[in-house]
């Protein structure tokens, strides 16, 4: 996914500067987004990820006004929108709960933005005829909301949101509904009508595999603030924080003691006495003691002890299908996950008990700044 | 041995039995509290009035003929009745302007409820209700005091200096309109809060992110959403103001008759009951017909945009 973003940043979509809210006045104040800036660039598929109350929604509902800011400005390829109603920014939703109006029918929904807009009849005609093929859903046109199944509903509220063409479509938690294998087919159907329409997404979720697969970056937020922006694979290969590293994937957190830093590269110590070079967080440089993270599918494991970087005795091992996780207690008392993909006349596996060796390659290892 | 159709079979008399004997407490109501007395009031208006009220068991359509037509005291001849037509007018014209009103003031104050938090709303319904408690006469006699010549409001604003002489609001129409939009007010509030804290809010929103207005929204979205809540708030209103007694005799002075007042002449001075009866049956047949009208339209209004 990372690929397909230019490294030149494009014309910015929507930026988002030192906005805060705070809910509720005196002592009861809290605040909903600490101080956020972000930008969104034009065409891109970007995720707000983090947990229940981080703020996500919160700043998406800044965006779409329905909720003004405390403070700092929302701009809208330039402009700022901060202070402007809803039906004053070309910005749409997709609600969480769809929020169809049960009173109309499905085409009724969908051409009710333009029509709003003052389009005249025939073009929300075609517009909406457009809408219902692009959803595949013209079978259904004049079918009331409630006659429809949980993701021909999510489909109807998609192709109500992008009718009108707006320039940022916003959806919130939309895919949360729907069941397992419904998820999987929306996922690519979403990134399939991103591309089509070419329209700017903000995807609001709090799951991250859904992040990793349908996102050209991602933002990660906690308790009101972002703490990393990149692509998936920055944020998963690079974590810069505690809480990123545990929020996205598995991962093991290691005791290090840096030894050197220069270019972003730094040479750290493990407990074991074994130097491993690892990555910096940009613009970082520690020193002394510091936390490094390894995902389980970047290690690898040796029998015996030689020429591994840490080496501890294998407590468990889980089977699952596609790969095996060997779960090791270190020689420091640490515990550390090594991931191996499954193969036929793979290296024999090791065995609960026996002792091993973990090595961890030249790029695998990233330094967090807490 | 009985077969298992049998059994059945006795079942099912059972369940009927049982079911019956469950609803008897309110088919005896239905029977003796509404049906029953409705049943007697039509016999009567088929019957002969007795000189000192009552009724003489003769069957007679004197009382049918003379609700729309006059006999003439001399020469016998039919003519059209306008009086009564007139009275029937003006306690339509009422009922119809007391809901509008109510609707009007209790639409927005039912919103205002439905968008407070959970605590507050149980407050605001509790004063919304605070009338009820008190007799229907004294709440009305309690408007007099505030609208006559030396009330609350004539005597403000002749204080404030926007006026010199006192304006004359007790005993006109306005006076009764504003006393029946105060008395039958929280009939139509309390339907439509019930349908409007039903009223999924996020469809609000949806529709505001959707380019509607306030006013679109109110129109297109959030009216047609709580309108079972609207017609039932104007049929709880409409139906006890057409045969409205205390608030237009109190309030009105009695200078205009009202539905309610030629009904009670007739079994009180005008020891006429079966016209007074045929007078009611009349009454509830035009109420009954406007409100299929209003039901039919208003049930169909929403399907045809688009």
């Amino acid at each position: 996914m990372g690929c397909c973003v230019p490294e030149t940043p494009g014309r910015n979509a929507i930026e988002v500067r030192g906005v805060r809210k705070v809910f509720g006045a005196g002592e009861a104040q809290v605040a909903a987004l600490d101080t956020v800036s972000v930008s969104i660039r034009e065409n891109e598929f970007f995720t707000l990820l983090g947990p229940s109350g981080c703020g996500k929604t919160t700043l998406l509902r800044l965006i779409a006004g329905f909720d003004f800011p405390s403070a700092g400005e929302i701009m809208l390829y330039g402009e700022d929108i901060a202070p402007l109603p809803p039906f004053k920014r070309p910005v749409n939703t997709v609600f969480q709960s769809y929020a169809l109006f049960p009173h109309m029918s499905v085409a009724q929904n969908i051409g009710f933005g333009l029509e709003m807009l003052g389009k005249p009849k025939d073009q929300v005609k075609a517009r909406v005829a457009e809408m219902l093929k692009l959803v595949r859903m013209e079978a259904l046109a004049n079918r009331r909301t409630s006659q429809i199944s949980g993701g021909q509903q999510q489909r109807v509220a998609l192709a109500r949101a992008l009718a009108p063409q707006p320039k940022v479509l916003l959806l919130d938690e939309p895919l949360s509904a729907l069941d397992y294998k419904l998820r999987k087919e929306m996922q690519i159907e979403l990134k399939r009508l991103q591309s089509e329409t070419g329209i700017t997404f903000i995807f609001v979720t709090h799951d991250q595999e859904e992040a990793l697969t349908m996102s050209d970056r991602i933002a990660v937020m906690s308790s009101g603030k972002i703490l990393q922006v990149g692509t998936p694979r920055d944020i998963y290969d690079r974590p810069a924080e505690r809480f990123v590293a545990d929020f996205i994937g598995e991962t093991n957190f290691l005791k290090a003691e840096v030894t050197g830093a220069a270019n972003g590269r730094a040479t750290v110590k493990l407990s074991s006495g074994v130097e491993i070079p690892a990555s910096l967080p940009a613009g970082f440089s520690p020193s002394g003691k510091v936390t490094i993270v390894v995902r389980p599918e970047h290690a690898h494991l040796v029998a015996g002890n030689e020429k591994a970087s840490l080496s501890g005795i294998v407590e468990n091992v889980v089977y699952l299908g596609t790969d095996t996780h060997f779960h090791l207690k270190l020689d420091d008392g640490d515990a550390f996950i090594v991931r191996r993909q499954n193969a036929r006349g793979g290296p024999v596996d090791l065995a609960q008990g026996d002792r091993a060796g973990i090595i961890i390659g030249g790029d695998a290892a990233q330094v967090l700044k807490d | 041995m009985a077969s298992a159709e049998q059994v059945a079979t006795q079942a099912v008399r059972r369940d009927i039995r049982d079911r019956w004997l469950l609803s008897a407490p309110a088919l005896l109501v239905i029977f003796f509290a509404a049906s029953g007395p409705l049943l007697i009031v039509l016999v009567y208006s088929f019957l002969t009035p007795g000189p000192y009220g009552d009724v003489q068991w003769t069957f007679s359509k004197e009382a049918w003929t003379s609700v729309f037509l006059e006999r003439d005291i001399f020469d016998d001849t039919l003519s059209f009745a306008s009086a009564h037509v007139t009275i029937f007018w003006r306690s339509l014209k009422l009922a119809l302007m007391t809901t509008i009103a109510t609707l009007l003031i209790g639409f927005p104050t039912a919103y205002f409820i439905a968008t407070r938090s959970e605590k507050s709303r149980d407050l605001w319904l509790f004063l919304i209700t605070i009338p009820f408690w008190t007799n229907l006469l004294i709440r009305t006699f309690a408007v007099l005091q505030i609208i006559r010549n030396e009330g609350i409001i004539n005597t403000a604003l002749i204080k404030i200096g926007i006026i010199s002489a006192p304006i004359q609001i007790l005993y006109t129409d306005t006076a009764i309109l504003i006393g029946m939009a105060y008395v039958y007010l929280p009939l139509m509030v309390l339907p439509i809060y019930a349908s409007m804290e039903k009223l999924d809010f996020r469809l609000v929103e949806a529709g505001y992110d959707l380019y509607a207005t306030r006013w679109q929204v109110l129109r297109r979205i959030i009216f047609p959403l709580v309108k079972p809540g609207v017609i039932a708030g104007s049929i709880l209103v409409f139906i006890p103001a057409v045969g409205a007694y205390v608030t237009p005799s109190v309030l009105g002075g009695g200078k205009n008759l009202m539905l309610s007042n030629l009904i009670e002449l007739q079994f009180g001075q005008g020891r006429n009951w079966p016209l007074g009866a045929a007078l009611s049956i009349t009454v509830m047949v035009i109420v009954m017909a406007a409100l299929l009208v209003y039901v039919r339209n208003t049930g169909s209004s929403e399907t045809r945009h688009g």
